[in-house]
């Protein structure tokens, strides 16, 4: 038997394929001369989608351990994995016509991103505190990256130099708190710390190491108060960029928030679950109070994100398996928002120039019909309009609150998405009753798709709910 | 406690007398290195100190400490003067673990390669130090040269290591030699000889070793960082007396550290070129000190025949080169004794 | 053991002083001086610990290279601390009742802690911990390995984006197509007829 087989390795076979192409790639947009950044990126999508197939194809029923626990593939990795995967492939494939128009396309970037989707697969699958801390920061240092990818602007620059420092202070207080949970365990693997708080209950050590890792990973998710970069991170990376912070890595982030707390940590639910329950409430009214003055739509997608992950939170705090199932369902459904309305700012060029004030929407209606129609109905969908796929994100997680007995949560939860509304109800009226701006130029093809896909999915959740609803189940009892 | 301190005393003299040995051979070495390069220029080099000039380096060494310290007004008083204390005793601590003999070292430490990997890359900071509190245009860019320079010969240097770690199984200075006790030679039937020594089967890795630590020392073609033509004296350029002096010896031991260090590792420390009777009869000091000798007349020979390297030169050596070559070497020496079953135990 | 105390408090002593100097310290080659010798104090006491190798090892990445490329940056920027610190005490009320809380953390968890029965790594032996280290680095730990390895990776494509620019109009030396320029095509031999020029 070869070590492989011994440590399991074939588990993490679809990581190691997706570093492997990203090397490939890497090696080819340094020697072929020929290829084009395009090329690059269309072999990244490529292999993106495969690796997601992968996961599928290879997904057996039950749970598999790799190299000593320190990988587990189970059902809700495989899900959140797909979702991340698929997140990444769509933004890349619609940031190719922004990224050449703006001569920001280079070869590194599709590699960049594959790399920091390794890095979200390993976060998913993080069966031990040692590699979520080294998936993570596979994960973030290419964001660091990217952010600034547009180096002349001094913009982007300072996003990417805000988002690294911020992200550099995050990295180590998760690392004292693991030190901590490690220190007063005895273990870095899941199983074990799950066992040794079994046997010794939540001492101080480790509720202190838990606190610190729960702000590392708010950090990551952009939960208030540690969601000061998102703001500024998101207005002055490029569009393509935001569109990519806003859906994978936030897949991936939450995946491992709810890995970590109800995994090794499910015996001491009490002790996490008032924290959560706090960065839920205060990310759901910031992000609702702190949206409404915003002027630039990148801005306001940040503060409607920060939002977005209180709402998700709401799921986790419960801490049952209705709860994941909530909010599992929830970033399904973000996802599929975020990407459409992330392809229509995409859309929003004028002259040849990209512009990214809400202003600029203003009597879109009267020019684009589509595109109005389009970004009206995801608003919608956002505000949490029944019967839009937002309503029933929302709905799912409420509803597990509820009955793990979290009231006040609910109802704190609801007040702060009727506020919420305002500011998506505002994009709507300037889009459909407010003086007609200039006309946008027409949007790309792959935007087109992306935003009508993504309108087909928000109208018609209702349809194929069950379906979806009964992944979600399954991957969230997988969990358990 | 008085085991303690009779350990302590041993250790003391012990070093005492290395240090004294140490520091006597190389100011016959700075004298050997001047009348080599004397000597392919067709000049006479020092000849007037002593009986053929072998005093030279003594004359030198008083003149300088007789000599007034000057320190410049803008200078960084602390870090100037701490630059060459730094540089000297980098360079004369690395010999604590050099194993000159049998035995003969004064701390046999588990990781003695690394100690001195550790160490040669210290001496970066003297330079750096002393380039900056200078406070001077040209030390400063010649600590910049350096830096730069160091980290990235460091690197082939690191690669080269590990593949005579590889061979060797063990990060020990003495059992690094004890390996070479067997290899090609006595595969084929011979008594332990200078076949067996790893410069025969890591041949280009003992030609790049030979090639970084010249440009890790510093040594022409590599001193950038003194290029007399471009940096006047680079980072030497305000010291004088004393501080000078301690530059120059940290500089010259060093380059001694080096040629111990390929003595060492390729070419089989202490051991005698073919184990039979009239060579095994030389005690092994003997035979360390030849070969060190030996190395250290490639060095001077080198500074005499080879034209200085220009900097992107240098760099592209360092990191298009060598990098390449001894990265692949690591992985066809990991391969080869992965595959013939002759990986060290 | 005698020693090994003294030695313990010797280098922990060091190792706070430098790290109290490194962020008092008014110019900041001196800050990144002192840095250094804080790396050193805690090598030392790695040493002590009998992880020799990973003393080793800080020496050689820490001190020897990241310090190095610090040094380097600090000393060019001409960085002006003062300047920075002119805000400090603003904030220092604030920085003040953080460090005081994460301090009483400390000292309250110090009081509780005890070390989890038999479940830490079994002590190492001194003698043979590279090739402890070794033998596990490649098997058991391989994941977090490869995966720290693409993380450097990654830096390494980072750092080459954001700075490297390709200019254009320089001519650059390219030594393969030196050394491939021989005679037959560097020159062209010419009979000159006497008194024609050519």
């Amino acid at each position: 038997m070869s070590i492989f087989q011994q440590l399991g390795a074939a588990a993490a076979l679809p990581e190691i394929l997706l570093a492997i192409m990203a090397m490939v790639l890497l090696l080819e947009g340094v020697f072929v001369t020929a290829h084009t950044p395009n090329t690059i990126r269309w072999g990244a999508i490529a292999s993106m989608v495969a690796v997601a197939g992968l996961v599928i194809w290879k997904s057996g029923s039950g749970s598999v351990e790799a190299f000593g626990g320190a990988f587990v593939a189970d059902g809700f990795a495989r899900l959140m994995k797909v979702l991340a995967l698929l997140g990444g492939a769509v933004t890349l494939a619609m940031s190719g016509k922004y990224l050449a128009r703006t001569r920001m396309d280079s070869e590194e970037y599709p590699v960049l991103i594959m790399l920091a989707s390794v890095g979200m697969m390993v976060m998913i699958s993080a069966g031990d505190l040692i590699s979520l801390y080294v998936g993570l920061e596979l994960q973030s240092l290419p964001l660091y990256v990217i952010a600034a990818i547009n180096r002349d602007n001094a913009k982007s620059s300072e996003a990417g130099l805000k988002y690294f420092v911020l992200g550099a202070l995050s990295s180590g207080m998760l690392l004292y708190g693991a030190s901590l949970v490690y220190g007063f365990t005895g273990h870095t693997d899941f199983a074990g710390i799950s066992a040794a708080l079994a046997k010794t209950g939540a001492t101080p050590g480790v509720v202190f190491g838990l606190v610190f890792i729960i702000t590392g990973l708010a950090f990551k998710v952009s939960a208030v108060p540690f969601h000061m970069w998102t703001p500024d991170v998101y207005e002055g990376a490029p569009t393509p960029v935001t569109a990519f912070f806003a859906a994978a890595p936030k897949i991936a982030a939450i995946a491992l928030f709810a890995r970590v707390m109800v995994g090794p940590f499910a015996g001491v639910t009490h002790s996490w679950q008032q924290v959560v329950i706090f960065i839920s409430i205060a990310s759901m009214a910031f992000g609702a109070v702190a949206a409404i003055g915003q002027s630039n739509i990148k801005r306001l997608m940040a503060y409607s994100s920060i939002a977005n992950m209180g709402f998700a939170l709401v799921g986790l705090a419960a801490g049952t398996v209705e709860g994941v199932e909530g909010l599992i369902v929830y970033m399904l459904i973000y996802l599929a928002t975020t990407l459409g309305t992330f392809a229509c700012i995409m859309a929003m060029r004028r002259k040849g120039i990209y512009v990214e004030q809400i202003s600029d929407l203003a009597g879109l209606s009267r020019n684009d019909k589509g595109l109005a129609f389009v970004l009206a109905m995801l608003m919608f969908s956002m505000a949490g309009i029944p019967p839009l796929a937002g309503f029933f994100g929302k709905l799912f997680v409420f509803l597990a609150a509820v009955k793990a007995g979290l009231y006040v949560l609910a109802v704190l939860g609801v007040v702060a998405s009727v506020i919420g509304a305002y500011y998506y109800l505002r994009i709507v009226k300037l889009i459909y009753f407010d003086e007609a701006a200039e006309k946008f130029d027409g949007a790309d093809m792959e935007l087109a798709i992306v935003a009508y896909a993504s309108l087909a999915f928000v109208l018609g959740f209702i349809v194929f709910a069950q379906p979806l609803v009964n992944l979600a189940s399954a991957a969230a009892k997988s969990l358990f | 406690m008085a085991e303690i301190f009779f350990t302590l005393a041993l250790i003391v003299l012990e070093s005492l007398g290395l240090l004294v040995a140490l520091l006597i051979s190389v100011s016959f070495l700075i004298y050997f290195d001047r009348k080599v390069w004397a000597a392919v220029m067709m000049r006479r080099g020092p000849n007037v100190v002593g009986p053929w000039g072998v005093l030279q380096s003594f004359a030198d060494l008083l003149k300088f400490v007789f000599k007034e310290v000057i320190i410049p007004d803008g200078a960084n008083k602390v870090v100037f003067v701490i630059a060459p204390i730094v540089t000297s005793l980098l360079a004369l601590s690395a010999w604590s673990v050099m194993p000159i003999s049998e035995g003969w070292s004064i701390s046999n430490i588990n990781v003695g390669v690394l100690f001195l990997f550790a160490i040669s890359s210290l001496m970066v900071y003297g330079i750096i130090m002393g380039g900056w509190a200078s406070n001077s245009k040209y030390p400063f860019l010649s600590a910049l040269r350096s830096a730069a320079q160091m980290v990235s010969y460091e690197v082939s240097i690191g690669f080269v290591i590990i593949t005579v770690l590889l061979c060797a199984g063990s990060l020990n200075l003495t059992d690094i030699v004890h390996a070479q006790n067997h290899g090609l030679g006595t595969k084929l039937g011979l008594p332990p000889s200078f076949l067996d020594w790893y410069w025969l089967p890591l041949f280009p890795m003992f030609i790049i070793f030979f090639i970084s630590a010249l440009a890790e020392t510093n040594r022409p073609p590599f001193d950038l960082v003194e290029a007399e033509s471009e940096l006047v004296a680079g980072f030497m350029v305000e010291y004088s007396s004393t501080p000078y002096l301690l530059f120059m010896l940290g500089e010259y031991v060093a380059i001694t550290t080096m040629c111990a260090l390929t003595t060492t590792l390729f070419l089989g420390g202490w051991s005698p070129i073919i184990a039979i009777a009239p060579f095994t009869w030389v005690p092994g000091v003997i035979w360390f000190l030849i070969k060190v000798v030996l190395v250290f007349f490639m060095f001077a020979m080198v500074k005499t025949i080879v034209p200085r390297y220009r900097y992107d030169q240098l760099m592209r050596l360092g990191w298009k080169v060598f990098l390449p070559i001894s990265l692949a070497w690591v992985v066809i020496t990991a391969g080869v004794l992965v595959s013939m079953g002759w990986l060290p135990s | 053991m005698i020693a090994t105390t003294f030695f313990f408090y010797l280098f922990s002593l060091f190792a706070i002083a430098s790290a109290v100097l490194v962020i008092t310290m008014k110019n900041p080659v001196h800050s990144v001086l002192f840095l250094i010798l804080c790396f050193f104090n805690a090598a030392g006491l790695f040493v002590l610990t009998g992880a020799e190798f990973l003393a080793m090892i800080l020496v050689v990445v820490y001190v020897g290279a990241v310090a190095v490329l610090f040094l380097f940056v600090v000393m060019m920027l001409d960085v002006d601390f003062t300047e920075l610190r002119s805000g400090m005490l603003n904030y220092l009320p604030v920085g003040g009742v953080i460090g005081m809380i994460l301090l009483a953390e400390l000292v309250l968890l110090f009081s509780t802690w005890a070390a989890p029965a038999g479940d830490v790594a079994a002590s190492v032996e001194a003698a043979q911990n590279t090739r402890a280290l070794g033998l596990v680095l490649y098997t058991k730990y391989v994941f977090f390995f490869q995966t720290a390895g693409l993380i450097l990776l990654v830096a390494m494509i980072g750092a080459i984006v954001l700075t490297l620019r390709h200019r254009t109009g320089i001519k650059r030396q390219d030594v393969n197509t030196q050394v491939a320029r021989g005679p037959a095509t560097a020159m062209e031999i010419k009979k000159v007829e006497s008194g024609q020029g050519i």
